[in-house]
């Protein structure tokens, strides 16, 4: 017995050492070796998660723009968050990076503990001086602009969401998505679930289905499986986040897509210049400087009606030149 | 009033059935082992290599049905990789199985990214298509609930009776269910208890994976990190809920997944009379309230959990 539940811990023991090294990335190889800005980011996630995605393609991006060196760690644990965070300061690294969401406080505590060091990171929150920045994806222009597209080309007038969780990031989409919708097509309905998972795509697609069954005709992909709901029902669809156009060419529209190129590259030049600033940059991530856009039509452009693409590329045109402000409401949606 | 037409009740048990399918593979699997005696809480890693092997197997031959072939191979594997502990190294069941899910689940992102790499948007695969049988879809009602699903719909459903068969039918299965009471007396029979208990997760390991396939091959197209999303922990849920039972386990599930088609259903027609939250947890209460219902008279195993070791007293 005694040996039996030493073989079994040392068996667990084993396992756990296996998938926790996996989990962190290889610490840097000579930390002294040259005067090279060094940048790291620390995901929750891991990185084929698309929000924490779409930061590390940035940052892989800039990296060779710019010539920084990057690190990077993901599927930090909640638990570990504080302590994975306080080593990269430790390191001393410049610019620490990444999601911290869930994780808040933690993220603050380490930021005040490490003055000279700056901290950027995906939040809900406020930044804090002096050293910690924050960013969130505000993509509502462009899911604005997917909305007046689905108003204007619905046949049954209901439109369909499919939300993982109802949060301010998320219901800002929503919103605008329908807010867009409406301002083409008053008698619009919009349809709206949440799923209450973040990475669930079998359950997503069943929402989907169930709005389609419920006489939606476009879909606003929020999460993975709406955009193969639409697919299998012959439906069009817009995607999220990310280009998606390759998931279902003939299904996906368009959508609104984060890019986190010119904040991190601005965030780089600023700490390189010593001017870096605790600040909130969501208009960095919105679509005057090329944080946020609508994903290429790949040819829908042709095939839609020629004045909703002249109506969507005239207010488009607006919005960059300041002129149309896309209202910003974070409330709960729900379903028409 | 949308909730009551016939359409909504149709699109309803379609649903259900296809959202239960997972649960069922991976019920039925478990079933299978803890009735020889062996608790394997590697069920939800298990569902997720299956899910990834499936996928890429598929992905890289282009071929579904050897897809299928890889996922019955992992998840047989980490079911004999879970008998080489219970059984032959009579390790505590908790601890390995919950191993297995720790070692699966990371393998399974590595393994993908090693093949797939970390592109922006993952790559997906033709999915199985939902299949119309001809003359039978026809039948009003049961037609397209029934005679229009996935292939892998009707296995799962065709396993129930086959697994009572199986157990309450024939030799295997007397030596089985002794082996999971009374592990001494069978092997005073002349039954081996090892043996058993190797094939039982071996095979049961086999049909979890199957379950995560169905979510990565079916239902959906590609594999996304963390797909299952608890489907295993429901599973085992499920085979105490029917009370070791293939006929209740088979409720349990339908029951299950019909009530999760049902709250995205009424989030659809926009029924909001209680939040959307109360039906998402309406599923895991209920399992809970049966759950204590039914622990009353449960009828597990007798030999549950506990490691036996060959000739010891």
């Amino acid at each position: 017995m005694k040996r039996s539940s030493i073989v079994s811990w040392g068996i667990v023991g084993a396992l756990l050492l296996a998938v926790g090294v996996w989990g962190l990335a290889p610490a840097p190889a000579d930390a002294q070796a040259k005067k090279k800005l060094r940048v790291v980011s620390i995901f929750q996630t891991p990185i084929e998660e698309p929000w924490d995605g779409a930061i590390h393609q940035a940052l892989l991006k800039a990296q060779k723009e710019l010539g920084f060196e990057y690190e990077w760690t993901e599927k930090v644990s909640g638990a570990d968050f504080e302590r994975v965070v306080r080593e990269y300061a430790e390191k001393k690294y410049d610019l620490i990076m990444g999601d911290a969401f869930g994780q808040e406080q933690a993220a603050r505590r380490v930021a005040k503990a490490y003055p000279k060091i700056k901290f950027l990171f995906g939040s809900g929150l406020g930044p804090a001086r002096p050293n910690f920045g924050v960013f969130d994806n505000w993509i509502h222009e462009p899911a604005y602009l997917c909305g007046m597209i689905a108003g204007k080309l619905t046949k049954t007038n209901v439109l369909g969401v499919v939300g993982g969780h109802p949060v301010p990031e998320v219901n800002r989409l929503i919103n605008a998505f329908k807010a867009g919708a409406l301002e083409v097509n008053p008698k619009v309905k919009l349809k709206v679930a949440f799923i209450g998972s973040w990475f669930d795509p079998p359950k997503t697609k069943e929402a989907a289905l169930a709005q389609i069954e419920a006489g939606a005709d476009l879909l606003y992909a929020e999460r993975y499986g709406v955009i193969d709901a639409a697919k299998d029902r012959g439906k069009l669809a817009f995607g999220n986040l990310l280009d998606q156009h390759d998931l279902a060419p003939d299904t996906v529209i368009t959508g609104p897509v984060w890019d986190m190129h010119p904040l991190v590259k601005f965030a780089v030049e600023s700490v390189r210049r010593g001017t870096f600033v605790a600040m909130d940059y969501a208009e960095w991530t919105m679509m005057q400087k090329g944080g946020a856009k609508l994903a290429p039509f790949y040819g829908w452009d042709k095939k839609l009606p020629k004045e909703i693409i002249e109506m969507v590329k005239k207010r488009e045109q607006e919005i960059l030149a300041g002129l149309f402000r896309v209202p910003v409401d974070e409330s709960t949606p729900k379903s028409d | 009033m949308e909730i009551l037409s016939v359409a909504f009740f149709i699109g309803l048990l379609a649903a259900m059935l296809r959202m239960a399918t997972p649960l069922l593979f991976a019920t039925m699997g478990e079933l299978l082992t803890e009735r020889a005696g062996v608790l394997n809480l590697g069920i939800e890693g298990t569902m997720l290599l299956g899910a990834m092997a499936g996928y890429l197997v598929a992905y890289k031959t282009g071929s579904l049905w050897l897809g299928l072939g890889g996922a019955l191979l992992t998840g047989a594997l980490l079911g004999l990789l879970m008998a080489f502990m219970a059984v032959t190294l009579g390790v505590s069941q908790h601890v390995s199985g919950l191993g297995i899910t720790l070692l699966a689940t990371g393998l399974s992102l590595y393994i993908y990214r090693m093949v797939i790499g970390s592109p922006s948007v993952p790559p997906s695969i033709r999915p199985f298509q939902i299949l119309t049988i001809p003359v039978l879809a026809q039948l009003p009602v049961i037609g397209p609930i029934l005679f229009r699903q996935y292939l892998l719909v009707w296995v799962a459903l065709a396993l129930v009776p086959l697994i009572w068969l199986l157990l309450f039918r024939t030799a295997l299965g007397l030596k089985i269910r002794t082996v999971g009471e009374n592990p001494k007396a069978a092997e005073v029979a002349g039954v081996s208890v090892y043996g058993i208990r190797y094939l039982c997760l071996i095979v049961g390991g086999a049909l979890m994976a199957l379950g995560g396939a169905f979510l990565s091959m079916a239902h959906f197209n590609m594999f996304l990190f963390g797909m299952v999303a608890g489907r295993g922990w429901i599973s085992i849920a499920l085979v105490v809920f029917g009370n070791w039972r293939p006929g209740k386990c088979l409720a349990g599930a339908l029951f299950f997944g019909g009530l999760d088609a049902l709250q995205l259903r009424l989030q659809a027609v926009g029924f909001q009379a209680l939040p959307y939250q109360f039906f998402l947890v309406l599923p895991y209460i209920l399992t809970i309230v049966a759950l204590v219902s039914v622990s009353r008279r449960a009828a597990y195993p007798g030999s549950l959990l506990l490691p036996y070791k060959r000739g010891e007293a």
